[in-house]
């Protein structure tokens, strides 16, 4: 059986998803790092939908890719800090990351790799409908999220109300 | 006609995904970047719960769940420290992690 569409898709994407992540914290251009961030969600998005959620696909690409990005550029723009990436690492402090991530990396991998996970397939081209995800998260019953949906609801008006108090101009201020 | 591609595959984009997210949370000083490589590191652990979901218990959706919660939770977290950090830019015109030394006693 040879290479199916499916693997072609899912391989090009992890490699972009791999090159990019790698690029957004390494580049020294602010901007860069925020657009390479973006092909990274776009790659997640894409991941989901191969797994079968499209939904959480079209989540993931509508908050990420269309708010969340489109917000840090906008900062970006606003705090003018192109020209604070420009810095110098100690010696001592990158040699000790590196070897953090690395060591933490190797030790993620090996455990990944001895476990012995069973090949478990799963069936293609079936989506999770957005009936069951609609149903579950209004219910209230055992295994469905009407409580989370909720409380999900009163973070965002929180976050909503302390993110216009914290960024607001302050009126004394002004006056001076 | 099933897919071929094996678990292992997902867990290993998402492990480095997180550790390029770690990385740049240690090297970068700028607060933006610094919170570019916080976004990773949850996108890491977002595609971790939707593939344990979907390969390991494909009949529940404990994990497309908590994906999702994840997601709205992190858009949330990312407003409100934009939010601050143009307050911080506003007063002291510094974004760099160095030079806010405010709350130092």
């Amino acid at each position: 059986m040879g290479i199916t569409l499916q693997e072609i898709v899912f391989y090009v994407v992890a490699a972009a998803i791999i090159i990019c992540s790698v690029l957004a914290v390494t580049t020294g251009k602010i901007v860069r790092a925020a657009t390479y961030l973006l092909f990274v969600l776009f790659g997640t998005g894409a991941i989901y939908g191969i797994l079968g959620y499209t939904f959480l696909g079209a989540v993931q690409l509508m908050v990420y890719a269309g708010g969340i990005v489109v917000l840090y550029i906008f900062s970006i723009l606003l705090t003018k800090s192109d020209k604070d990436m420009k810095y110098k690492i100690g010696k001592a402090k990158l040699i000790s990351v590196l070897l953090t991530t690395l060591v933490g990396a190797a030790l993620v991998l090996f455990l990944l790799f001895t476990n012995g996970f069973a090949l478990n397939m799963i069936p293609q081209g079936t989506e999770l409908p957005v009936r069951e995800i609609g149903l579950a998260l209004i219910g209230t019953g055992k295994y469905q999220y009407v409580l989370p949906f909720e409380v999900v609801g009163i973070l965002l008006l929180a976050c909503m109300i302390g993110g216009i108090l914290i960024a607001r101009k302050d009126k004394r201020e002004e006056e001076k | 006609m099933e897919v071929e591609i094996h678990v292992i595959h997902y867990l290993i984009i998402s492990t480095v995904m997180m550790f390029c997210g770690i990385y740049g949370f240690f090297t970068r000083k700028n607060l933006l970047a610094l919170l570019i490589s916080v976004e990773l590191i949850l996108n890491a652990t977002n595609i971790n719960f939707a593939v344990f979901n979907r390969y390991l218990f494909p009949g529940q959706l404990e994990g497309h769940f908590f994906s999702l919660f994840g997601i709205a939770i992190a858009a949330a977290e990312t407003a409100v420290a934009i939010a601050i950090i143009i307050n911080v830019y506003r007063n002291i015109k510094q974004v760099l992690t160095d030079d806010i030394t405010d709350l130092k006693g």
